[in-house]
């Protein structure tokens, strides 16, 4: 789960990170107590934010306010911004990246840090990045620290103000279940003391059971990705007209793939994963007709999952509500059988063989 | 041989008391897997399907010389689950458990590693060496003992191969769900160093899918292998920046993309299958 900006700074303050005074706004009237000038910056959960004027600069409570105002609606690569952070701009003398993610391959923590900071860190050249693994079960160890300083040419109180945070950090990152915290740029003031001008936090959606205080917290999805969720299906959007349902997500990428080799395009995700409860299914239908898919397409590689079960749920979808698109059903594995027979019986294509479905799929969409 | 499991491995399954637990025990014993225990706490002297329960690994591994273990608790549970088998010696650790978080599996695997046991998984369909023996939740069914070794990120996708695999006439030594989440225990670099040091083991298939640089790494390896390597990768078309269902398949960074993956290995001289049947016509080709 993404957090937004202001959110990951309010957990990062928690942590004795420092960040700067703002204010969550969601029109001009919201902005008080704040020294000038300040930036005012769209809360939403993509990038690129400010190539699409989503972040602005302010140099008086006016200024700020038509800002706010500017920013508030805007539609940010698809995602309609609702509340803007406002807050005071630190004077930069100095901008560095810093972050703590994982590193899949030696199942370790991961700290990245670079003096190249305030740009895309993906922009920056590999011998710009210090790259250090944190043993599992340790804290942030010292000589850790001690190479980050000198690798950013940080003088001694620099020094301990940046491993201060950088423990903070790693501290937040176990005990919120974090996949990635980033600063970036952690700015280092003309004062000489480092702020967090910009958070990344994105924690784990497994963990959430251990994080109360986060359930429900907003996402920006789409409307259908919404309900979607909220019924524990895993749905996504995407540009073609093709509606795919599977079981499994690999399957269900697989699926995608082979209906673009027969020249098709895949307009919904849609996977079951391992329910053949019909009830789940005609939930799966639901979601997938609001989609307004040009055809449909069924996969069940029925391993633990009855393709009775899931056939039965179509069916039911079918008498009770209807179906306004054709449905192609590729079925494979227990009761593979009884599942085609219902299938065809409700007026569908039900075939064994991947490839032949997908050409069918394509075919009926015309 | 085959790789991990065979008909002498000693199975305990922890969970056994619950729905999937009796469901999977019943089975894997009537596929012929020794399953010699369960563990659920406080259920001790039941039996499931004839197989005694007991409270602790501890206990199940002293009664019956268990050296392997299923993991079905629900995932808070896991990691609890987890310690107690490899502190009690247990060799191979397969656990199917969804949803485990990842600073729970990085735990895991670093206390597996200081033990020196092995973890397949967690979320994967398990471990099977058809004729032999399965500890995993995959269709019994759709496997034929034979040459071909199979490991995979993804579950019903590897029944997808198998199936393929089994329909052309060959047959697989062992297939091996490694998992699709972003820590797991063993990874495909691991399983191929087994396969190539197993004798019936003639040809091996990766199944992978985007996210991660895991297959980019086999890749590199496979260039030092005397074996044959086929792959199939799913997400060709996934759109960037997209999740796709679980947290092991996000494309970042320009990496971990199917075209990088697709690409390394055709480099490294691996067959890459356009969809998964045709894997089977690739091994064939020789």
């Amino acid at each position: 789960m993404k957090f937004h900006e202001y959110k990951a700074k309010e957990l990062f303050g928690d942590y004795g990170i420092p960040v700067p005074r703002g204010v969550l706004a969601t029109s001009g009237k919201d902005i008080k107590g704040l020294d000038y000038p300040v930036v005012v910056k769209a809360q939403v959960l993509i990038g690129g934010r400010k190539k699409a004027g989503g972040v602005k600069f302010a140099d008086s409570p006016e200024e700020a306010s038509r800002a706010v105002d500017e920013i508030i609606g805007m539609d940010i690569r698809g995602y309609e911004v609702r509340q803007v952070l406002v807050e005071e701009r630190a004077e930069i003398s100095k901008e560095y990246y810093l972050g703590i993610t994982i590193d899949r391959e030696e199942r370790a923590p991961l700290l990245m840090t670079s003096a190249e900071g305030g740009v895309e860190i993906e922009s920056v050249p590999d011998d710009k990045i210090l790259k250090r693994h944190i043993p599992p079960f340790s804290v942030l160890p010292s000589y850790v620290l001690r190479d980050a300083s000198k690798f950013l040419g940080l003088a001694k109180e620099e020094g301990k103000a940046f491993s201060a945070i950088a423990r903070a950090m790693f501290r937040l990152f176990e005990k919120e279940d974090a996949e990635l915290v980033e600063i970036n740029p952690l700015v280092l003031t003309s004062k000489g003391e480092f702020v967090a001008v910009d958070a990344k936090l994105t924690s784990d959606d497994s963990a959430l059971y251990r994080h109360k205080e986060l359930q429900g917290m907003e996402q920006d999805l789409t409307p259908l990705e919404r309900e979607a969720k909220s019924k524990g299906i895993a749905f996504i959007q995407l540009d073609g007209d093709i509606g795919v349902i599977a079981n499994g997500a690999g399957l269900t990428m697989a699926t995608l793939d082979m209906i673009s080799l027969k020249g098709g395009k895949g307009g919904v995700f849609l996977d079951l994963g391992g329910t053949d409860d019909p009830e789940k299914v005609k939930e799966a239908f639901r979601l997938m007709k609001k989609a307004k898919p040009s055809v449909i397409f069924l996969n069940i590689f029925g391993g633990i999952t009855k393709c009775d079960s899931v056939a039965q749920g179509v069916k039911e979808v079918l008498d009770e509500e209807g179906i306004d698109v054709a449905v192609v059903a590729r079925i494979k594995g227990v009761n593979e059988d009884e599942a085609k027979q219902i299938l065809r019986d409700a007026g569908f294509v039900a075939v064994s063989s991947l490839e032949r479905a997908a050409e069918e799929t394509v075919r009926l969409r015309g | 041989m085959s790789i991990l499991v065979d008909e002498n491995s000693r199975v305990i399954i922890q969970g056994i008391t619950g729905h999937q637990g009796m469901f999977h025990a019943k089975a894997m014993l009537g596929f012929g897997t020794k399953v010699v225990a369960g563990v659920t706490p406080g259920k001790a002297g039941e039996t499931v399907h004839g197989v005694p329960v007991f409270d602790s690994v501890h206990g199940a591994v002293k009664s019956t010389d268990a050296d392997t273990s299923m993991i079905l608790v629900p995932a808070p549970f896991a990691l609890d689950a987890s310690f107690e088998a490899i502190d009690a010696g247990i060799g191979l650790i397969v656990i199917i458990t969804e949803r485990i978080p990842f600073h729970d599996a990085i735990r895991i695997v670093a206390y597996a590693r200081q033990k020196g046991t092995t973890i397949i998984g967690p979320n994967c369909p398990g471990v099977i060496s058809p004729g032999k023996c399965k500890v995993g939740i995959m269709p019994s069914g759709i496997f034929e003992q034979g040459t071909v070794g199979v490991v995979s990120r993804s579950g019903t996708l590897t029944y997808e191969i198998v199936n393929a695999i089994t329909e052309s006439g060959l047959g697989q030594s062992t297939c091996v769900g490694i998992g699709g989440d972003p820590i797991i225990g063993s990874n495909i670099v691991e399983v191929l160093k087994m396969f190539e040091g197993d004798e019936e083991t003639e040809s091996i298939v990766i199944v992978g899918e985007i996210g991660g640089t895991a297959e980019e790494n086999a890749a590199e390896h496979v260039k030092g292998m005397r074996k044959s390597v086929y792959a199939y990768i799913a997400g060709r078309t996934a759109p960037p920046g997209k999740r796709m269902g679980h947290a092991g398949a996000i494309i970042a960074r320009g990496k971990g993309t199917a075209e990088s993956k697709i690409a390394a290995l055709n480099e490294a001289g691996v067959d890459v299958a356009k969809h998964p049947a045709e894997i089977a016509e690739l091994i064939k080709g020789g």
